[in-house]
């Protein structure tokens, strides 16, 4: 089979410590290296042995889980008397203890006291096996009840071209089918069912939300009571059991619905908290991977997209951290258009109209400003670079008016401070991207106006805090960290931080030659060390912190009128120069002390698709200048 | 057929290794250059010789040194002259063969050894007592150090390498034709050769040497190959089973007859005796005529443990036809149907009572006799029943792609302990599930409650010549839903109604079958007699007879009113991992841990069919209701199809992901019904399934299956249960599907 994988199977042996603990605890001390060889052999094979017979039994007994009554079955088989007493159902019963170079595995015998079982009540009888009958399927179709799998967990068999109907989609025709025992309509068009179907449509119900059970609607009272209650701990566990309850699917119109009036009640009111809290339950539900909340987008977006950009979230806007759930509640949005953003529904499309919208409308006030310019950055870069860099001049110029001008309201002044600092932290990353150095201030001036020097300065922190967070990570290999803005043919003659830059103001040829010079001059080496590229990914989380840049770029600015064929300057900021003289000095060096005869050149790259343009980019770099000197070259 | 010569029947085909002229040949003073060996000079009367594993089966168990001991005379390359006084094991060697010939009843052949080896009668006879003796101490494992010590001849162990790279090398230097063919000989000859160095106690060389060629090996040998790593000292082949099963029975590869003499060929010129040995010794070569197969032809059958199934195991006659039904007149006054309108009634019925009767009276070209083996007489209540099914039958949905059936989920709560096993009846009223806390549960799912029979007093105050005697010998204060039984000491592996419904069996861990009376709920008997635990029990459709199949490798046929069985089928190389009998209970099918599906005469305890093709254990098997297919579900997660006539493999149905557990067609056939442990249900299209199929004599007379590609064309629908195994399915008689499984919420 060309599928097959291949085997891997490795003769593993206990080590001959083992024998020699085991030996001890059994009292026998001293015993000779050779013995504890074959003993551990024989052990080894005759736990093999155990282990592939108790297997059978896994199997027999229809699990997936080997437990240890399996094992003692096998024990049996063999004729040796089980291990009693460890019918661990779900665990492993031993510590793990390390210390003093050793390495002990032990069994944990808490002290018990006898006095504390006697008291303690006895606990509850386990309920009893019973037999619960259910409808799979009717006529080929799965009823949607909540004994069958909620339609989300089939979306791939859905997909796939059965003649089964989608579980979802009949769910709406639901209301029609109920009285036929959701027999539900019938995507095959058969004639028979219809006619049953229309004849039977005087027994038809209204449609209605479906009775949850007792247990059900205590649960409902219990978690949405915790969520917007005030105890802190209980909320956290309530949105635990959102997150991660496999049952929910019965419930999540109701929590679809509290959801919604929830936020409708309190935007009026201006109960800031309270919105807070509905969003983290939204939040929750997104990250149940059982639910699946297409359904409900109806009342969920409108209720995100409120709390993102209503005028007002807070009694006291001057001093309440309101921005702080725009945020979130913007960062909600960009994961529901993540998720369910498909070409039918085209949430992303609509809401990016939306917000653009009302960007774009003078009289919106700074609050919904802030949200939308939020919502926007969210969807990601390339919205940002099409939507939000372009009008930053404008913007600039609106807070300029605000900040500069005569004191029209505190409040308007908070908003566009805020406004300001959003755009800053957002479009530095892209700028920084989509701009090579040098970072000129009176460029960026020109470029985005009012915001440009502020701009500049964050792109230039941006870089170097990206450079020092790599630099960071990989510093016990031999690195050149964070490459990323190190070695920029720029075109640009101007040098706006001269002081803290290392100038080569030849071509690229000096570096190279100097390489190249350097291999020779260690012949003591048998053979030369393989060089290997490592490319790290440094992909962090948020999208603030990280400034992913080009590792090594050629960059061909094209406001150079210089030719690109004319003596190129390297340029090192000062952050990377260590990096940069390890790299140039690092194949001169012999490795004889060394033990490694690789020395690995560590270089990050941001992860993420808007920087695969400049990954090629830098590969180009690499290739061209590895050819030259590098034997060995790989991406590991 | 005809056309296909074996090579035991051929002796110009000098060096067939038929299994027969190991015995035969080797006493012979031939002194040829091993490569060559001799011509067999007579065909074995037991050409396939089915190892007993048994103890009791008598003849088997003196049988099993002599081929194994007799092995070793051409295994040394220069074939010693058996001249007068021979050092003693070459004695022992003599003696075995010629106990083996007078056991037969070779008398002229024991003659001429006799004479040739220079035997005194009188020295024989105390040599024969001591040979007897040696054969009885080691009564544990009789047949080991006879069958292992075929490992005894030395070669270089740092050549080993170089034999199996040189094979390999031949062999993708060979023809694409025979390449696929051909590379079917590397894993037998990995395994012997490592088993060989084993033996010979060169661990370093051994281990290097598995490690350096494991890789090669196809996925579905990796299970045994996981067995076979562990080994690395000749005191652990002793008491391994998977050694044992390379050792006592024949990898059997099929080879076209091309393919072989190029083989041949290499082997010759090279002067392999290492490879030639192995070939020789521990390989079936069943050649063929014929066009060599393709890779896809061979790796649809391979798989098993020990290869392929041979051709001629196949050959039997299999009468797979129902047996006539015995016919019962239907009442005319059909209550159900009154409701119906009046004068479609006398239309009705009248088609409908022909087409029973045509169906029962036309006796079926492939049914066996009759009286084949005795079945038990049909009582009332027997005959009642048949009517009801008839009844029912006449409501049955006819299921097919357009009309697939509604399934009917019946979970398990609160199934902590594990459920092992279930069964429906048939009439679909009661479930019983076996579970690993040892325990058998019982359940009505109609309304009808469960009630036991009174106590002796309380019966004996009945009176019996009321109507309604059956009524009220029954306990009303017992009814309820659901019994449970108690008195296996493990798991319960395996449980099946009778057809009747009064009886249970139930198989378990503790090695025991027990026999429950659904009418007092207690136990009846402990069937005892497989050691090791009872994998699956079912019994037989017309009741009175049933099977189990164990640990123990056998599979047992019963009676229920012996204690002892009737038939042990023995040949499994594995466990026994399912058991099944065919709808007309002359045969039983059994799947086992070696990958292999034996079909078995009831009537005389042969095994008439082997079919390999799957890739792990099976574990669920069904007939057809017409009794001509057969499908099989493993841990692979495929369905094979067979069909019982042919022997031969007839479709695959890949979908689950998971070890199918469960499998049942519709009452009419149309519909295969599969669950697994991937939590779903699975229908297939059966009728498309058998609808093409190429029966022609070539591929009958070959073996050559081209398989079409087609789950996805055949699967109709996949139906995802909450997280709960499937691992019952069951066809009420009006065709709605049942399934069962326990809730597992992890």
């Amino acid at each position: 089979m060309a599928e097959e994988k291949k085997l891997k199977i490795s003769n593993t042996l206990l080590p001959t410590e083992s024998m020699k603990v085991i030996a001890e605890a059994t009292g026998i001390s001293q015993l000779s290296e050779e013995t504890c060889q074959s003993l551990t052999e024989e052990v080894s094979y005759r736990i093999k042995e155990l282990a592939q017979d108790a297997l059978k039994y896994m199997h027999h007994g229809k699990r997936k889980k080997l437990t240890t009554v399996d094992i003692d079955c096998a024990l049996k088989l063999k004729n040796v008397e089980p291990l009693y007493g460890f019918h661990a159902q779900e665990f492993i019963p031993f510590r793990y203890a390390s210390g003093g170079g050793r390495e002990l595995h032990f069994y944990e015998e808490k002290e018990v006291d006898l006095s504390d079982i006697i008291n303690t009540p006895l606990p509850r009888v386990p309920l009893d096996v019973c037999l619960k009958a259910h409808w799979l399927s009717i006529e080929g179709v799965q009823p949607a009840i909540p004994e069958n799998p909620p339609p989300e967990q089939q979306k791939v068999e859905s997909t796939e071209p059965l003649k089964v109907i989608k579980p979802g989609q009949e769910e709406e025709g639901q209301a029609k089918g109920k009285g036929q025992g959701s027999a539900a309509t019938d995507g095959k068009g058969k004639d028979k069912k219809k006619s049953l179907l229309d004849g039977g449509i005087m027994k038809l119900k209204p449609r209605t939300t479906h009775e949850l059970s007792v247990e059900q609607q205590l649960y409902y009272k219990e978690i949405t009571e915790a969520c917007v209650g005030s105890c802190e701990a209980k909320r956290a566990e309530a949105l635990q059991s959102i997150a991660t309850d496999p049952g929910l699917y019965q419930m999540l119109p109701r929590f679809s619905t509290f959801i919604s009036e929830g936020v409708r009640v309190n935007v009026v009111q201006n109960n800031l908290a309270l919105l807070i809290y509905l969003m983290r339950m939204v939040k929750a539900l997104m990250d149940n991977p059982t639910l699946y909340l297409e359904k409900y987008l109806h009342e969920l977006i409108p209720a995100v997209v409120t709390c993102i950009v209503s005028r007002q979230l807070c009694l006291r806007p001057d001093v309440d951290n309101h921005w702080a759930l725009r945020d979130f509640a913007a960062r909600l949005m960009a994961q529901i258009c993540k998720n369910f953003s498909t070409t039918t529904n085209n949430i992303q499309s609509r809401i990016t109209k939306t917000f653009t919208k009302s960007w774009l409308d003078d009289k919106t006030p700074w609050t919904t400003r802030y949200g939308c310019i939020a919502g926007l950055a969210e969807l990601g870069h390339d919205v940002i670079k099409t939507l939000i860099i372009q009008r930053l001049q404008i913007e600039g110029e609106r807070i300029r008016t605000v900040l500069d001008g005569p004191v029209v309201s505190n409040i308007d002044k908070i908003g566009a401070d805020h406004v300001q600092s959003l755009l800053l932290k957002h479009c530095a990353p892209v700028v920084a991207k989509i701009r090579s150095i040098p970072d000129n201030q009176e460029s960026y001036k020109t470029d985005y106006g009012y915001l440009g020097p502020m701009l500049c300065t964050h792109v230039v922190k941006a870089r170097a805090q990206a450079a020092m967070q790599a630099q960071q990570v990989n510093r016990t290999t031999l690195t050149i960290t964070q490459p990323r803005p190190t070695l920029t043919i720029s075109q640009s003659p101007q040098m706006s931080r001269a002081p803290s830059i290392i100038k080569v103001p030849s071509s690229i040829t000096v570096p190279m030659q100097t390489l190249v010079t350097a291999r020779p001059s260690t012949p003591t080496q048998p053979s030369s060390p393989a060089t290997k590229f490592i490319m790290m990914s440094s992909a962090s989380g948020s999208s603030t912190t990280q400034q992913p840049r080009p590792t090594l770029t050629i960059s061909q600015n094209p406001q150079s009128s210089q030719p690109s064929t004319s003596p190129s300057i390297f340029k090192v900021p000062s952050s990377i120069t260590l990096p940069m003289q390890t790299l140039l000095t690092r194949p001169s060096t012999p490795t004889q002390s060394s033990p490694s005869p690789t020395n690995y050149i560590v270089m990050s790259s941001s992860s993420g698709s808007s920087s695969t343009q400049q990954v090629s980019q830098w590969e180009y770099g690499i290739d061209s200048w590895s050819r030259q000197w590098l034997p060995d070259l790989r991406f590991v | 057929m005809a056309a296909v010569p074996e090579p035991p029947a051929a002796p110009s085909e000098a060096p067939a290794p038929s299994p027969a002229s190991g015995p035969a040949a080797s006493p012979a003073p031939a002194p040829a250059p091993s490569p060559a060996p001799a011509p067999s000079p007579a065909p074995s009367p037991t050409p396939s010789p089915t190892l007993k594993v048994e103890p009791a089966d008598g003849p088997a168990e003196n049988h099993r040194p002599g081929p194994g001991a007799a092995a070793q005379a051409p295994a040394q390359p220069p074939a010693p002259p058996a001249g007068p006084g021979p050092k003693l094991p070459d004695k022992q060697t003599l003696l075995a063969v010629l106990q083996f010939l007078k056991k037969n009843h070779f008398k002229e052949a024991e003659e001429i050894l006799r004479k040739e080896a220079n035997l005194q009668d009188s020295l024989d006879e105390s040599l024969l007592r001591a040979a007897g003796q040696r054969g009885a101490d080691s009564v544990h494992q009789p047949d080991v150090s006879s069958v292992l010590s075929a490992y005894s001849n030395e070669g270089d162990p740092s050549l080993y390498e170089e034999y199996y790279t040189g094979l390999k090398g031949f062999i993708e230097t060979a023809l694409d034709a025979f390449k696929a063919e051909l590379s079917t000989l590397l894993y037998p000859v990995f395994v012997h050769l490592y088993l060989e160095l084993v033996y010979n106690q060169h661990e370093r060389e051994a281990r290097h040497f598995f490690h350096k060629y494991h890789g090669d090996q196809e996925g579905y040998y990796h299970d045994d190959l996981r067995v076979l790593a562990g080994l690395s000292k000749k005191e652990h082949m002793q008491g391994n089973e998977t050694v044992l099963d390379f050792r006592t029975s024949k990898f059997v590869l099929r080879i076209s007859r091309d393919s072989y003499q190029c083989l041949k060929r290499h082997l010759q010129e090279r002067h392999n005796n290492q490879i030639w040995n192995i070939v020789q010794e521990h390989l079936f070569i069943d050649v063929f005529d014929g066009m060599p197969r393709s890779k896809q032809q061979i790796e649809v059958t391979s798989g098993g443990m020990a290869g392929e199934a041979k051709r001629e195991a196949n050959k039997t006659k299999v009468f797979f036809g129902l047996l006539k039904e015995p016919e019962i007149e239907l009442p005319l006054d059909d209550e159900d149907e009154e409701g119906e309108n009046e004068e479609g009634k006398p239309k009705k019925k009248k088609p409908k009572k022909d087409s029973l009767g045509a169906k029962s009276k036309k006796q079926d070209p492939n049914a066996p006799p009759q009286n084949r083996i005795p079945l038990p007489e049909l009582k009332d209540s027997d005959k009642l029943d048949k009517i009801m099914v008839m009844k029912e039958a006449t409501k049955r949905v006819k299921l097919g792609p357009d009309c697939l059936p509604s399934i009917c989920f019946y979970t398990f709560l609160n199934a902590y302990q594990g459920l092992t096993a279930v069964d429906f009846t048939d009439d679909s009223s009661l479930i019983a599930g076996g579970f690993a806390d040892s325990t058998v549960r019982v359940w009505s799912v109609t309304p009808k409650k469960l009630r036991s029979v009174k106590g002796a007093t309380d019966l004996s105050l009945i009176d019996k010549e009321s109507e309604d005697v059956l009524e009220r010998i029954m306990d009303e204060k017992t009814a309820c839903e659901f019994k449970m039984l108690l008195g296996h000491g493990g798991p319960v592996y395996g449980t099946s109604f009778s057809p009747d419904r009064n009886y249970l069996l139930s198989s378990s861990e503790d090695g025991t079958v027990r026999l429950w009376s659904l009418q007092t709920f207690t136990c009846l008997v402990g069937y005892k007699g497989h050691n090791y635990p009872v994998w699956d029990t079912q019994f037989s459709p017309y009741g009175y007879y049933f099977i189990s199949g164990g640990h123990d490798r056998v599979a047992r046929l019963w009676v229920t009113d012996h204690y002892q069985p009737l038939r042990i089928f023995s040949g499994h190389l594995s466990d026994v991992t399912c058991t099944r009998f065919h709808p007309n209970s002359n045969y039983v099918v059994t799947g086992s841990a070696d990958r292999t599906i034996r079909l078995w005469d009831v009537l005389n305890g042969n095994c008439v069919r082997i079919l390999t093709g799957h890739k792990g254990p099976i574990h669920s098997l069904v007939f057809s209701p017409n009794g001509r297919y057969l499908a099989s579900g493993a841990t692979d997660g495929r369905i094979l199809l067979w069909d019982i006539g042919h022997g031969l493999l007839v479709g695959e149905l890949k979908g689950h992901t998971d070890t199918v557990y469960a499998l049942k067609f519709s009452r009419d056939g149309e519909i295969l019904a599969s669950g697994s442990m991937d939590h779903t249900v699975k229908i297939w299209d059966t009728v498309k399934a058998f609808e093409d199929l190429e029966t022609d004599d070539f591929s009958t007379a070959t073996g050559h299956i081209n398989l079409p590609d087609n789950s996805q064309e055949l699967l109709l629908g996949s139906y995802m249960t909450k997280s709960t195994p499937v691992i019952g399915l069951h066809f009420t008689r009006r065709n709605l599907l049942l399934s069962a499984g326990a809730y597992n919420p992890l």
